[in-house]
């Protein structure tokens, strides 16, 4: 049976149009702070698309509440801006019902971590096909300067004037924790990794979760300096790379070893420690992928950027689809009259 | 052999009581399905606690399920039961009050002994002391004579135990001459892997059977002949089930995908585990990870160009309302089903109620107007739901389908419909970019137009916030807010052009006119009809639909000297009645988690009939 959708669909198609960037700005005017981090991501995004290979009326972006949920007016696909927390929830009914479709969702480290935690977690366990950008500023931006899941204990905002004391979550070490398959973070101020971030989680099989560090530059200015600007950057992140050692700072001098479980500087430069006895990345392999991650706020460590997780599990949607056709090969296409008929009836005459 | 004597009844209700272990819910299950393929008229009323096995022996743990059956049509589970079987002394002491003076008592005596006693708060044994002097009492030790039927099969004494639930079953298939064939043929399904309890439940249910035909203690047979109903097939129907096909009906109907979100809740979960099991029709169903994913999903697969359904009772629908809202305002396909609850708060889980009337029509921020669609009987909940969706797709707005446990878990003869026959449900999504606006109205309906993702050149942005008439964007232009706010309204209203008018069971004008809606169907009825037969001037009201009304409603209202509404609530239908057409109706009101009794309304309609109300 050909569903309306399938006809539709079917009535509709067109031939895989060549884009750029310029073809998935949608007419509206942008409306984020002067300076916000937003700006970047929507641009990278907007360069990656056209690479994809997908036509841009197949990809939905959805969004919950926040600065960042704004992003789907500014996206020329189809887009749906819901309620605080849920994009997470729709995008996956959306997806369920059209495993057709490229969906992503937008999201905050309030929208996301906060009121739609727990709609995250789940999205991450289920491996619906969903990408998932979160726009990490520690700090709520909408609601003008309150602390967020994700803010360092003590912050001082509006609503904790003595300091918050909320230990943060980890998002990548959350999603970890939820049996995300893929899981990576990237910068708002590094414009070539965020594409190349966005591009490796679109072709992911099953959610993938891409946490990028985005300046806030009214409410919480300058909260991942430390780790994007040119004076401090590298000798404070470790960019994490699959099958490469991990090595950092200026000179690559620096690198982490294992010490038992335990990831520890070293350096490369007093001839004691060499790259062969660096951590070598893995990305398949789940255990180092906690370690890793668990390295964010950890002292003494620089910020683990780059894929924690990429692994292939079978996808919610394509199951689902299973079982409908394996019940449709061994029980014929469902025949509502004959449903309606079957089992104890009687005839009255 | 004794020579029984058989006697011929045209109704009969039966109350089957015991521990919430002792399987009283299939007892009653299997004696209703074969009562319906006997071609009895019926009417169930499940009533068990929601504790899964509440402590064996106690009064919170009795469970309860009676069956009101006859040659006539029968409309309500029974006021009072001509019946009781107790497999207990709490079973007895609980549901005493619902037998009729005279009634039949027929009980497990094993289940009488000084801890059954002590633990039902009985100070001596009712059977001895000549309490139940004024009843008929048959006391059979159940527990016993199941064992003996089971001697020689090696079994545990907790499963012993657990099958004596047929011994009762067959008993009473034996007293009112029902087969065993149909109970046999399910427990050869059901424990098909398992054949030693096969085994028993079989012998047991036999055992049973041949313990009336041959024990001297009962003297009389009962006959009850087939009901007069409208010739055609019949099935058996709980209203959940119903539920469940009429969605499956409605999405076949519009050529949509069904896709249910959802999140367990008694008295909701069957409409859940029913849908899936139909793979085979492509219905998607989800188990949400609450209930604001369950209707968040549902309303994601709208957007993609499924029929988007949720379903729940009241502290789900309380959870989902910001996501109703976000319905309204995106103006998308949803139907929502509230199987109704006592409460409020967790409440009474099993127990039904009519309290969320009010939530359904006003239980959102903002001015966000949903249309309600109300069930009135288990069958006709195929009915509601489908009307809901063809509703919900046609003006592309969430619809509420209201129903109640009382109708959830309750059953009755189904004239089946003839599938072909039903209406298609006309649906079409936007496939033109020629002079697409996302909110440009259908100017009939004032629908927006349906697009869904994957059409090229309709690429377009949805979303909670505040959109500009005719083009969707966001806009917080206080003029186009008030013109949207009405627009919305607007297009609710304007259901009422949609449907059917209202019609009035009995006389058009008069005396008293009894307003319903939703599960009261039943009690209504009969209790207008027994005024009706005694010449009263006496009619009956029930509505479909309560957002909006139909428009005949407000001048049938008028033509009666007083308006009486009953409802298992404070009384929520009757200030709408009030508020909408400055009516003095009167409210008729129980809040027991019980269903009216028709003697209830009847009573009360004597009272107005004699200017004593």
């Amino acid at each position: 049976m050909n569903t309306l959708v399938e006809d539709t669909l079917k009535a509709t198609a067109i031939d895989q149009p060549k884009y750029s960037a310029k073809d998935f700005q949608s007419d509206q005017d942008v409306r984020w702070c002067p300076g916000c981090g937003d700006y970047s991501i929507l641009a990278q995004t907007q360069r990656v698309m056209p690479e994809l290979g997908i036509p841009k009326h197949k990809m939905v972006f959805v969004s919950g509440i926040g600065c960042s949920s704004r992003f789907p007016y500014y996206m020329n696909t189809y887009g749906f801006h819901s309620i605080h927390g849920r994009a997470t929830a729709i995008a996956s009914g959306l997806k369920m019902a059209r495993p057709d479709l490229s969906v992503w969702v937008v999201t905050g480290d309030g929208d996301g971590m906060s009121i739609g935690g727990n709609h995250f977690i789940h999205l991450m366990r289920r491996n619906i096909d969903v990408n998932v950008l979160l726009f990490n500023n520690q700090i709520y931006g909408l609601t003008k300067g309150q602390y967020s899941p994700t803010s360092e204990k003590g912050k001082i905002t509006k609503s904790t004037p003595y300091g918050s004391l909320d230990y943060p979550f980890n998002p990548a070490s959350l999603a970890l924790g939820a049996s995300a398959t893929f899981v990576a973070r990237s910068l708002d101020r590094d414009p070539r990794h965020m594409q190349t971030i966005i591009r490796r989680a679109a072709d992911h099989r099953g959610t993938s979760f891409v946490e990028i560090y985005q300046n806030c530059n009214v409410f919480n200015d300058g909260a991942f300096y430390q780790f994007t600007e040119k004076e401090s950057k590298d000798e404070s992140v470790v960019f994490i790379e699959h099958g490469k050692p991990l090595v950092f700072g200026k000179e690559k001098d620096k690198g982490i070893r294992l010490n038992g479980f335990s990831p520890e500087v070293v350096s490369l430069k007093d001839g004691s420690w060499s790259v062969s006895d660096l951590l070598v990345h893995d990305e398949k392999d789940t255990t180092l992928s906690f370690i890793l991650a668990d390295m964010t706020y950890k002292p003494g460590l620089p910020r683990p950027v780059g894929i924690f997780l990429a692994l292939d599990r079978p996808v919610y949607e394509e199951e689902m689809v299973r079982q409908i056709n394996f019940a449709q090969e061994k029980q014929s296409d469902g025949d509502m009259a004959k449903l309606l008929n079957s089992g104890d009836t009687w005839i009255v005459q | 052999m004794s020579e029984k004597t058989v006697q011929s009844l045209s109704e009969v209700t039966i109350r089957f009581a015991g521990d919430s272990g002792d399987g009283m819910q299939l007892t009653g299950t299997q004696f209703t399905n074969t009562t319906a393929i006997l071609g009895n008229d019926l009417s169930t009323l499940p009533d068990y606690p929601a504790e899964i096995r509440a402590p064996a022996g106690t009064l919170f743990g009795v469970s309860g399920f009676q069956i009101h059956f006859g040659s006539m049509e029968i409309h309500t589970p029974g006021d009072q039961c001509d019946v009781l079987v107790a497999m207990n002394a709490a079973a007895l002491k609980v549901n005493l009050v619902s037998l009729i003076d005279g009634g039949t008592i027929i009980v497990n005596t094993d289940g009488f002994n000084d801890k059954n006693l002590k633990l039902s708060g009985y100070k001596e044994n009712p059977l001895r002391n000549g309490s139940l002097d004024r009843y008929r009492v048959f006391e059979v030790d159940i527990t016993k004579l199941t064992a003996l039927a089971l001697q020689d099969l090696n079994l545990s004494s907790k499963m012993v135990d657990r099958s004596k639930n047929f011994f009762a079953l067959g008993m009473m298939y034996w007293m009112y001459n029902r087969p065993m064939e149909p109970t046999i043929e399910w427990i050869n399904g059901k424990f098909v892997n398992k054949p030693e309890i096969k085994e028993a439940n079989l012998r047991v249910l036999k055992a049973g059977w041949n313990y009336g035909e041959t024990t001297e203690i009962f003297a009389v047979r009962y006959e009850v002949g087939p009901a007069k109903l409208a010739p055609g097939r019949y099935r058996n129907i709980t209203g959940n089930q119903a539920v469940a096909w009429g969605m499956m009906a409605a999405a076949k109907k519009a050529n949509l995908e069904l896709f249910l979100g959802s999140y367990p809740i008694t008295p909701a979960s069957d409409i859940l585990h029913e849908l899936s099991i139909y793979k085979q029709f492509g219905v998607k169903t989800f188990q949400a990870e609450d209930e604001i994913a369950g209707i968040c999903s549902a309303l994601g697969a709208s957007f993609g160009g499924a029929l988007g359904v949720t379903t729940t009772s009241g502290p789900g629908v309380a959870l989902k309302s910001e996501a109703i809202g976000l319905a309204v305002m995106v103006e998308l396909p949803l139907v929502i089903v509230n199987v109704q609850r006592g409460g409020p708060s967790t409440g009474l889980p099993t127990k039904t109620e009519q309290s969320d009337l009010l939530q359904a029509l006003y239980g959102r921020n903002g001015e966000a107007p949903v249309p309600i669609v109300a069930a009135s009987t288990p069958a006709d909940c195929f009915d509601a739901v489908f009307e809901a969706s063809r509703l919900a797709l046609k003006f592309m707005t969430p619809v509420f389908c209201l129903t109640d446990g009382y109708l959830g878990n309750g059953s009755e003869p189904w004239l089946i419909p003839d599938y072909n026959s039903l209406p298609d449900i006309a649906c079409s999504f936007r496939k033109d970019a020629e002079g697409f606006f996302p909110y440009l109205r259908d100017e009939q309906t004032l629908a927006r137009p349906w697009v869904i993702p994957g059409t090229p050149g309709l690429e377009h942005r949805i979303g909670g916030l505040e959109k500009q008439h005719i083009t969707g964007n966001v806009s917080y232009d206080p003029a186009n807010h008030e013109l949207m706010t009405k627009l919305r309204a607007e297009k609710v209203e304007r259901i009422a052009d949609d449907i059917p008018p209202a019609t009035v069971e009995g006389d058009d004008h008069g005396e008293v006119l009894v307003v319903g809606w939703g599960g009261t169907y039943g009690a209504i009825k009969t209790a207008v009809m027994r005024h009706r037969q005694k010449g009263h001037s006496v009619s009956h009201l029930h509505l479909r639909y309560v957002n909006p009304m139909q428009k005949n409603v407000g001048e049938i209202l008028y033509r009666f000297k007083h308006i009486l509404v009953p409802e298992l609530n404070l009384g929520q239908l009757v200030k709408v009645l009030r508020a909408k057409y400055l009516v003095p109706a009167t409210g008729l009101n129980k809040i027991q988690g019980l269903p009216f009794k028709a003697i209830e309304i009847e009573k009360k309609i004597d009272e107005i009939l004699k200017g004593n109300a």
